[in-house]
């Protein structure tokens, strides 16, 4: 059995049925929108299983506290604490992950089944943010490849898109009044960038389930390319022909590419790409280290871009 | 900083008058307990960014302050000009704070990298030039600079701040990715602070200029 529940809940903590059927009531009523967001969105952290995976670094990993408390996830405010402090509100469970498009076998997962089924793995990849800084992460996931061959992908399908959950009510991020990013979130990635080995879709990181604000409950990641690519809270994945749009590369697309590969060489047109700053080390006094090319994954994905013109398709 | 030197009588309410050093005192609570929480490893996950950030903008925040002195005088009759030398000052401190932070702590002052930022990147491009138009002004914020050049040629000079505004919205607009709304209010405040100069020079034109009596 994959979800293990752990043993050490005193029943006293479990919350009564009747209480928890209340707390729904309370919530349909408007008064209850507030009292909402002061109640866990989804499933509690729960212990996960996973085997360990060679592609792992030995890289000493940023902290569990840094981690879930310093993020982007545009959908519950612009500021780095915002998503700790809001993404409560959204309400991963029931969820499901659609997969449509140009597939024999279109489905629709519920998340607990795909974590059911799937080969669980832990991860420990570099994720390198597009601003310069980065962090040492212990995901538990699957290959992304794995459930591109379970829906049987058409010969037509050429890439992989990806949708965020739509929800304002849930996400207090969407309605600010300076359009931030057009919603839902969407990203990409080519079919054969999907089927590399490295790209995972996380469903937990330190050995439980995924915080909110790390995209719970399911999230891509893609650990060659700027951290912006790694989509989060993911509702639907389609297999399309053409290259699908992409939030950040719509937002500006001088700025951010399709590919988005992390390349020191090819800076950001407003700052340098040429080094980044490990979170969680020297605080004040961090020093920077050098960026790698595609952060240091280029073994397993150089292959893939061979040919093509990186400073034009950044 | 801008505007002139010696000031009319308060009209409207006085308000009473505390020690300009207390202005500086209160001004850098702020960098102090920002450095203390950096030590202290209190800033978050990135504490670097967050001291480096923070610094520049209560910087912004000090050069509002000294742009709003004069509308508040003009329009709701509070006199706070015995306390805007302190202020823009601070203003400056702080930029000076701000651009170190970013000089030792973010760059390690590594200084073919800081000088690529500065060719190459204009938001540090704008960033040190509004950092070099404050600095004359800072230099010029005593009695003795004022006496020296002349009320006109100081108040002339001191115009200056209007650009050091801009430079430092749009400084702070262009380091940030997509448009997330705290850069675009300050760029409203100042807009407003600036349009109403603009507005009141406009209206004014036909008559002579007032002088203190």
């Amino acid at each position: 059995m994959l979800i293990r529940r752990p043993s050490d809940i005193l029943p006293s903590e479990i919350t009564p049925r009747e209480v928890y059927l209340n707390r729904r009531q309370w919530m349909t009523g408007a008064a209850g929108l507030a009292f909402a967001a002061a109640l866990p969105g989804g499933l509690e952290a729960a212990p996960l299983q996973a085997a360990k995976s060679p592609f792992s670094t030995d890289e000493k990993l940023t902290s569990r506290e840094d981690v879930t408390s310093y993020n982007n996830f545009y959908e519950f405010g612009t500021g780095k604490d915002d998503p700790a402090a809001k993404a409560k509100s959204l309400k991963t469970s029931p969820w499901t992950v659609k997969v449509d498009g140009m597939v024999g076998k279109p489905a629709e997962f519920a998340i607990e089944d795909l974590i059911k089924s799937s080969a669980l793995e832990e991860r420990i990849y570099r994720m390198r943010c597009v601003e310069g800084w980065s962090m040492v992460i212990p995901w538990v996931g699957f290959p992304l490849a794995d459930l591109v061959k379970r829906v049987e992908p058409l010969g037509s399908a050429k890439y992989v898109a990806f949708e965020t959950a739509y929800r304002p009510e849930e996400m207090p991020g969407m309605d600010s009044i300076f359009p931030v990013l057009e919603w839902p979130y969407v990203e990409g990635l080519r079919l054969d960038e999907a089927m590399n080995p490295l790209t995972l879709l996380a469903v937990g990181l330190y050995g439980e389930t995924l915080p909110n604000q790390n995209g719970a409950p399911i999230r891509l990641v893609v650990p060659w390319k700027y951290g912006f690519k790694g989509i989060k809270s993911i509702t639907r994945i389609s297999f399309v022909d053409k290259q699908p749009p992409t939030s950040w590369n719509k937002q500006a697309p001088s700025e951010y590419g399709f590919y988005a590969n992390v390349n020191p060489t090819v800076d950001h047109p407003r700052w340098s790409q040429a080094t980044e700053r490990r979170i969680g080390e020297g605080g004040l006094f961090v020093k920077r280290r050098p960026t790698l090319m595609f952060n240091g994954y280029a073994e397993q994905v150089a292959s893939l871009y061979t040919g093509m013109d990186l400073r034009k398709l950044y | 900083m801008a505007g002139r030197a010696s000031a009319p009588a308060a009209k409207g309410f006085a308000l009473p008058q505390v020690p300009k050093i207390l202005v500086y005192i209160v001004g850098f609570i702020p960098a102090v307990w920002l450095f203390y929480a950096g030590i202290m490893d209190q800033l978050g996950a990135d504490p670097m960014r967050y001291l480096e950030q923070a610094l520049g903008l209560w910087a912004l925040r000090f050069l509002i302050a000294t742009l709003a002195i004069t509308p508040l005088r003009q329009l709701l009759g509070i006199n706070l000009l015995r306390y805007r030398r302190a202020i823009g000052l601070l203003a400056f401190y702080y930029a000076a704070l701000h651009l170190i932070t970013y000089l030792v702590l973010d760059q390690g002052l590594d200084m073919a990298a800081i000088v690529a930022d500065i060719i190459k990147r204009p938001y540090i491009t704008i960033g040190m030039a509004t950092f070099v138009i404050l600095v004359p002004l800072a230099v010029t914020s005593n009695n003795a600079a004022i006496r020296r050049m002349g009320g006109q040629a100081w108040a002339k000079l001191h115009k200056l701040v209007y650009a050091a505004a801009v430079g430092a919205v749009l400084h702070y607009i262009l380091v940030v990715k997509s448009w997330p709304p705290e850069p675009l209010v300050y760029a409203t405040i100042v807009a407003v602070l600036l349009g109403y100069r603009l507005v009141r020079s406009l209206v004014k034109k036909p008559s002579p200029r007032r002088r203190p009596a």
